[in-house]
Parts: structure tokens; sequence; C-alpha cells
């Protein structure tokens, strides 16, 4: 089976009139099909730049990386993912439903496929009924969640996402985070996921990238041991502590290399 | 009785009233000097109410009272067929004209450039700041010379008249619209630059995902975005319109339009007509800049506070 | 190298191919080709075309010297031949070609940070500037545009020189006096009106709404009145200059006074300041944004004023009288000389006030580049 991203050796500096700054450097990893990767680190550590490589939003200045075994480009071409930003990003002057069509406008699809996927993908983040609201009616997790539909409608299987519930309240996110893990199971997506919080990255991925800044680089790979099926009680067990504690400590890590 | 007394309309209302008070109080004593030089020259004796009421109906008077401008433009304008050259509807329709016709010009010609500029990195350094500078010109000073050359340009002995075949009147209304142009394409070209680029970084992002064509982020995102940056200009550009049309109406040979009675009016010292040409073009202008906002209105009702 | 890069560079190839190959003019009875003469044009149009190819290849500075020969070709040929023909417009196209590519260049360099340094920005539009200037003198004295319509920019700047004394003359009638002082006083006049009613709600509700509208109306029809009111003289330019300015001045002064946050205004509170210390110490530095872009607006509209109020009656002197007199006689250079006089008076004038603005406002998110 291909990995879904393969980077080797990546490294990327941005050229500012300030001098150069390394956003990332010398970052090796594998995403396997299935795989919810969450990437944690603080501010500067190159997590969102990581990943606008695999988007084809920014472009890499060293080393290789691979999307679905093409190059970013060739992957963004065929639209081979959905993209969920920080904000929602939602076109005010269209419903919901429009702003879920929107991506299926711009690639052609046919009348009756838009009308069923929009649908379905509602149906999928519990927005059935709100088709016809414009966004500034919604609530901030519900405009959140239709940004997720709008990216799940075209059926990439790669879903790339940006911090999706950092500026929603810790209940809100809450509840996104455990109808997000039940998204997971049901649509047997690949989700590469950005946060900085400890407990959001423990209680959703499989395997959580730690990461920390100047320059940007990969300072711990840790695969989850939690079982797929996650009730919101899991992050009182011993062992969902015991990850935390492992992520806290490679964020020191990174943190002291800094300083020495 | 507070809600009232707090609305903007209470206060406007207020304070056109004071602004007529003190006119009337201007007039007369602006007019004082004039009326009781004439009377002294009569020789007869007149009481001070005399003296105050014929300042304020003076037939040539230094300001006109209000009440005599209103009468004038009530005489000039509804007495009249509007067909009759005396009538100041004529005129205006004359110059409301060229103001829509440049105005319109200007709008498309604003878009246009500014869609180029946003699209074109090299258009915008090399342009940009040409359109800014072209604006500190004084254009509309010299906007008769303009008018003149455009009129010529288009009956002259050239390929371009040869080509577009115009009669004097539709030369007249076209070099005058040039102007109008000129003014109007400005806030256009300004308001939408800003608002094709007020697109946030991740709605460009978005469609950059999709991997959407050129065409497709300026039909679905830019130009929505840009609609509200779009009325607000062409307020702007309206009421620049007219200002610009009535100036090109000036010293150029125009014998209709509201800037020829203006000038026929300032020529035969005729001020009650020149104060009724300005509060005539006032009206236009308000009536100009309240159509544009009921088109918005409609357009952004349309657009997003209505179930599509 | 982009795709309209590529497309521009074949253009400008394909044009030179013509320039070569068509007649270039007429002089007399003769045709002018590019390779007639001893000054011909075939060997510069050649290295034009085989470079604007290469240029793709070269760095962009290149690209730039070679839009700069291709001008020089175009100018030095007009003396070449009496009425131009197919070749020497093909000759103009390809020059500006050339240039747009460089502009093309430079600008996605300086885009996608590759290029650094800063002032050749600069370079951009000023080569469009003179892009449009030779095609001006190319297209007017190439194609015998009669002087009545449009003189070519080098018989303008012959006028200028050669009546330098009445344009200054008029330039100090116009600028000096009316202009200065009308914009000194109805700026002045405008603060403090602004200042005042800021204290009032009820008169900020009723003057704010008034003030836009008027700025809105074509207040240059008050000249008449005025030229009546004040004589024919400067003062009556300068209160019309007066009534122009006033008015976008009130408007944006009120607006700027009142973009203090409520936090800030607490904090002065608490501080016991009194009224004229939070007006100076707060209100009005938070106003110098909208008050220097009345004063920028006002700028323009001043020298505005005042040309136009000198069409309804003058002294023999200044800008207004000299245009709608030249144009009478259809002396349409002098007219041109006096446009020019004038473009570059509003510009230094706004240029003047500008940099004032990013001295004083240099705090401001829109001076600085960033965000608040």
């Amino acid at each position: 089976m291909t990995a879904v991203v393969s980077a080797k050796n990546l490294g990327l500096t941005f050229r500012t009139n300030d001098g150069d700054v390394v956003a990332l450097s010398d970052v090796n990893l594998e995403v396997q099909p299935g795989e919810f990767v969450s990437f944690i680190g603080p501010s500067g550590c190159g997590k969102t730049t990581f990943l606008r490589v695999i988007a084809d939003l920014e472009q890499p200045t060293s080393g290789t990386i691979s999307v679905n075994g093409m190059t970013p480009e060739a992957a963004r071409k065929s639209r081979s993912y959905g993209y969920v930003f920080q904000a929602p990003a939602l076109f005010p002057w269209r419903t919901i439903e429009k702003n879920v069509a929107l991506p299926l406008e711009i690639m052609g699809h046919s009348d009756a496929e838009r009308k069923a996927r929009i649908a379905r993908t509602l149906e999928l983040v519990n927005l059935t009924g709100f088709e016809r609201k414009f966004p500034w009616q919604l609530s901030g997790g519900m405009q959140q969640r239709a940004s997720i539909a709008r990216a799940l409608a075209f059926d990439a299987d790669l879903l790339l996402m940006d911090e999706p519930f950092g500026a929603l309240d810790e209940i809100v996110r809450d509840h996104l985070n455990s109808e997000l893990l039940k998204l997971f199971a049901a649509t047997k997506k690949t989700i590469a996921f950005v946060t900085h919080s400890i407990p959001e990255a423990v209680y959703l991925s499989t395997k959580i990238v730690v990461m920390s800044p100047r320059p940007g680089r990969v300072t711990d790979i840790i695969d989850s041991t939690l079982p797929a099926e996650r009730p919101l009680e899991i992050r009182e067990t011993p062992e969902f502590l015991e990850i935390a504690h492992r992520v806290r400590e490679g964020l020191r890590a990174g943190h002291s290399y800094e300083q020495s | 009785m507070t809600a009232i007394r707090d609305s903007k309309v209470f206060a406007i209302f207020v304070l056109v009233l004071v602004l007529i008070v003190v006119w009337y109080v201007g007039a007369v004593l602006l007019n004082w000097g004039v009326v009781t030089d004439r009377f002294s020259r009569d020789g007869a004796t007149h009481s001070l109410t005399d003296i105050v009421l014929t300042t304020l109906s003076y037939t040539r008077p230094v300001l006109p009272a209000p009440h005599q401008v209103a009468v004038d433009l009530w005489n000039t304008t509804l007495t009249l067929a509007p067909s009759n050259k005396r009538s100041l509807l004529y005129h205006a329709w004359i110059t409301l004209s060229a103001t829509l016709l440049g105005f319109v010009m200007g709008t498309v010609l604003g878009v246009v450039l500014a869609l180029f500029i946003v699209l074109n990195q090299a258009a915008s350094r090399s342009l940009m700041p040409w359109i800014i500078a072209s604006q500190t010109v004084p254009i509309l000073a010299v906007a008769p010379v303009i008018v003149v050359l455009t009129y010529n340009v288009l009956t002259g002995q050239n390929a371009v008249a040869q080509l577009l075949h115009l009669d004097a009147d539709a030369a007249q209304l076209i070099s005058k619209a040039v102007i109008a142009t000129y003014l109007s394409f400005f806030p256009v070209v300004v308001g939408m630059v800003k608002g094709l680029r007020s697109p946030e970084t991740i709605q460009l992002d978005l469609m950059r995902t999709y991997n959407a064509t050129t065409t497709q982020t300026v039909w679905l995102l830019r130009w929505p975005t840009a609609v509200p940056f779009l009325f607000a200009s062409m307020k702007v550009a309206v009421a620049a319109s007219l200002v610009g049309a009535i100036v090109a109406e000036l010293p150029t040979g125009a014998v209709s339009g509201l800037g020829a009675r203006l000038l026929i009016g300032s020529y035969n010292g005729q001020m009650v007509q020149i104060w009724s040409v300005l509060l005539l073009s006032a009206i236009l202008a308000g009536l100009l800049v309240l159509a544009v906002g009921i088109v918005e209105r409609l357009v952004v009702a349309r657009m997003g506070a209505r179930p599509a | 190298m982009s795709r309209l890069e590529r497309i521009l560079a074949i253009a400008a190839a394909l044009f030179a191919v013509l320039a070569i190959a068509l007649p270039l003019g007429i002089r007399g009875d003769a045709v002018v080709m590019s390779w007639t003469g001893v000054l011909s044009v075939a060997w510069p149009v050649l290295v034009l075309l085989l470079l604007a190819l290469f240029t793709l290849k070269l760095p962009p500075l290149v690209s730039g010297l070679l839009a700069v020969a291709g001008g020089a070709v175009v100018l030095f040929e007009l003396a070449q031949f009496d009425s131009a023909g197919w070749g020497y417009w093909a000759l103009l196209a390809t020059a500006w070609l050339v240039a747009w590519l460089f502009a093309e260049r430079l600008s996605a360099r300086l885009a996608s940070g590759a290029e650094r340094r800063r002032w050749l920005g600069m370079l951009v539009p000023t080569m469009f500037g003179l892009a449009v200037l030779v095609a001006w003198e190319a297209g007017t004295r190439g194609g015998n545009v009669p002087n009545v319509l449009l003189p070519a920019p080098s018989v303008i700047w012959a006028r200028i020189v050669a009546n330098l004394p009445i344009l200054a003359a008029d330039f100090q009638q116009t600028f000096l006096k009316a202009v200065l002082a009308g914009y000194a006083i109805g700026n002045g006049v405008g603060l403090l009106v602004a200042i005042a009613i800021d204290r009032s709600p009820f008169l900020k509700r009723g003057l704010l709404p008034i003030g836009s509208f008027v700025s809105a109306l074509p207040l240059v029809g008050i000249a008449p009145i005025m030229v009546m009111w004040f004589g024919f003289d400067w003062p009556s330019k300068a209160a019309v200059v007066v009534l122009m300015t006033f008015f976008p001045m009130l408007v944006n002064a009120v607006a700027g006074l009142n973009v203090t946050v409520a936090m800030e205004r607490d904090l002065m509170r608490s501080y016991a300041s009194s009224y004229w210390q939070t007006l100076f110490k707060l209100r009005l530095p938070a106003a110098a944004p909208f008050i220097f872009n009345a004063l920028k607006i006002n700028s323009t509209l001043a020298l505005i004023g005042a040309i136009v109020a000198e069409f309804f009656g003058t002294p023999v002197v200044g800008m207004g009288f000299r245009i709608s007199t030249a144009v009478g006689r259809m002396d349409i250079d002098l007219v041109w000389a006096e446009i020019a006089v004038s473009a570059l008076a509003g510009s230094v004038f706004y240029g003047v006030v500008a940099l004032i603005e990013r001295a004083v406002t240099f705090w401001h998110p829109s001076i600085r580049g960033g965000t608040t």
C-alpha cells in the first residue's frame, strides 16, 4: 500500500525582509491510509506550514514530498484532498447548501449529483435542516461543521485540518471532537490534523507528531495505543494520561534543545 | 419625544431650518446696501419694514432670498413644458444625459482596469501610481479644453469622425461624457481594487485547494466580495460625474445644460437664476446618489438577506 | 517564465519582423524601408528581435535596457520620413511589448521575493510613464496629428521653455495667491468648526450628513457668485477654494475625532484629564490620518476651484484665464503647457502633503504597512 503522504528530508525556508526564516528542517514522515495523524507543537514549529506543503499552498525549498504517490501540485490538481482552515471561511453571500456546493460547482458536478452530495455530507456533520440558512445565522461550531461538510463534499480520501476547532470554546470543541471521531470511523478517510491542544491530539489520533520551533522539526512520533472506540471519558484513563505525558515530554525536549 | 430628538432626520431638519433662517438674515444684510442706495436716490423716506421687505424681493439682489430662488426654480421647471428651451428641466436633462453616459463608461472602465490590476502584477505596478497621480492633476479645471478637443476630433476632418458620423449634438454629448468618465472612473478603480483584493487569504487558499481557475475565483469569490465596495464607489462616482458634466459645459460654447445656464446667468448678473441652477444641481446630485443607494439595497438583499 | 511572458516575447518578435519587412514611411515620393539609407533601422530592429527572444534567459534589467533602446529607435526614426507607414507602427508595437515584457518579469521577481532591491519597484511605473510619452510623441508626429488636436510632448515642452515668464506669472497669481490662501483658510476653519461641533452630539448628527452631501455637490458652480461678491482679483478665487475645501475637512475631521475607542477615553478619564488635554493628547493625534486624508483631497480641489473660478472673470493673468483665452484663440500648445504646469503643481502639492503625512502619522498601519 502506498503512503498517503511521504516526506523525505523536507525543508522550507521563507525569505523575508528581515532575513531567512527556517519553517521546516529535515522532516521525515509517512502517513498511511486510514491514519488519523495529529501535528502538535508551539506556534512557529512549522505544523501548519507542513500541512500547507501537503496542500501545495507552500513550496518546499529542499527534500521531497509525495501525496498519494504524486507531487503535491498533481495531487491538488486531481483534487485529492479536502482542506479545513482555522476559520470556517464560508462565503457569507451563499447559503449553507450553496457553500457546500462551491467545490462541486468548480469541479463541474451535475445538479442532481450536487443535491445528493450536499444532502449526504450535511447529514454526516449533523446539519440537515440548515441548508437554507446563511453562515452568519449559525453558531461558530455549526459554521465549522459546515466547512467540514464542504471539505467532504467531493469525496477526497485525505482530509487536511488546520486547527479547525482552535477558535471555539472547550465545550463545543469536546462535542465536535467526538463527532469528528465518528465521522472518521464512518468515512475511513485519512486525516492530518494540526492542533496545539495536547488532550485534543491524544483523544483524536492514531499517530501524534510532536514538533518544535526554530528551526521547525519533528522531535517525536507517537503511535497511540488507545482503542478505536473512544468515549470522552477515555481522557481520564491512565493510558490516555500516559500518552499525554509522553507528548508533553516531547514538547519539553524540543524546548530545552532550543535553550541549549 | 426623546427618540425624535435623538434621531438623525430631526437633527438634519432643524439644521436645515437654521440654515434657511441664516440665509434670510444674510439676504437682508447683503442686500441692505443696494436697496438703501436705490431708495436714497429716489429721495422718498422708507420705513425699516419697507427696506427689509425690499431686500427680500429685490430683482437684482446680491444674495437672493430662499423663496425667490424657490419661486424661480418652480417657474422654470414645473410651469414650462420640459421640451421648452427656457425650462430648467430641459437643461437638466442635457446635463443628466452626459452625466449618466459618463458614469456608465467610467464605471465599466473602472471595473475593467481594477480587474486587470488585481489579476496582473505588472499592470498593478505600472498603472496604480499613475491612476493616483491622474487625480492630483486638476483635470476638472482643464475640462473645457478636453471638451473642445474631443468635439473637434469627433466632428473634424479625420478618420475617427468619418468612421463615427456623429451629428453635433451627439458629439457635444460624448465630449462632455468624456470628462464625466474621467472623474468617475477613479473612485471605481480604487474601490474595486480594494474590493477585489478583500477576500481573506484562507478564502483564496480554499479556491486554490479546489484547483479553481482564475475566472472561477473572480466570479465565485472576488466579485461577490467586491460588490459592497462597488456600490460605495459608485455613489461617489455618480456625484463626481455630475460635477464633471456641469463643469464641462462652462466656457465651451455650450448653450444648453446646467453649466451653460450658470455661465449665462453670471454674464447677465442674474443671481436668482444662478442660485436656482445650483439648487437644482444639488437636488439632482441627491437623487442620483439615492438611486444608486436603492439599487444597492436591492442587490444586497438578493445576495444575502433573503434565502436563495 | 509565465505563459504571458512567452506570448509577449513571441508577439514582440513578430512585430519586429513586420517592422523590418513593411515600409517605415514616406519621404517625399520615396518609400523608406527599414534598410534604406545610412541610418538603417534594420540592424537595431534585428538585434531587438533576437534579444526579445533571448531576453527570457537574460536578467530582467537587461530586458529593461532593451526596452529603453527600443524607445530610442522609435524616437530616432521619426526624423527619417514625412509620414509613417505600417512598418513604423510595428516598430512602436515591438518597443511597447518589450517594455511590457520587462515590467512583467520585474514584477514577477519582486512579487516572488526573488528580487530584494525594493527601489527597483519604482522602475516599473517609471518605464510605463516613459512608454506613454514615447507612444504619444511617435503617434502625434508619426501620424501627423494636427497641433490643434493634440500637440506632441516635445512641442509642449518647447512651448513651456519659450513662455516661462507668462507661466510663472500665472502660477503666482493662481497658485501662490488664490490656492494657498484659500486652502489655508478653508482647512483651518473646517478643522476648528469640527472641533467646535464635536462637543454637541446634536450638531454632529445633523451636520455630518449635510456636510457629506455638500461635499458631493458641484460646488465650483458657486464661482460666478463669488466673482460678483469679491471682485475679479484673487480674493474671489480664494473664496471659492475656501468653500470647496471646508466641507471635506469638516466631515473628515469630525469622523477622525470620533475614532478613539471607549477604552482609550476611559483611560484618559481615569487620569482625570481635562477636555483640552484629551483633545491634544488623544483625539487630535488619533484623528491625524483623517485630517491628512482631507488635506490630500483638498490639495487637488483647491487648484480646481481656483482655475475654474477664473473662467468667470479675472484680471489678465492666471492659469484659468490663460486656458480659457488660449482655447478661444485655438492656441492649443499654450493650453497644454498650462495643463502641464497645473498637473505638476497639483502633483507636487499632493506629494508635499503626503510627505508631511508620512512624517506625522508614521504610526498608522496604512503608513507602516502592518496590521493594527
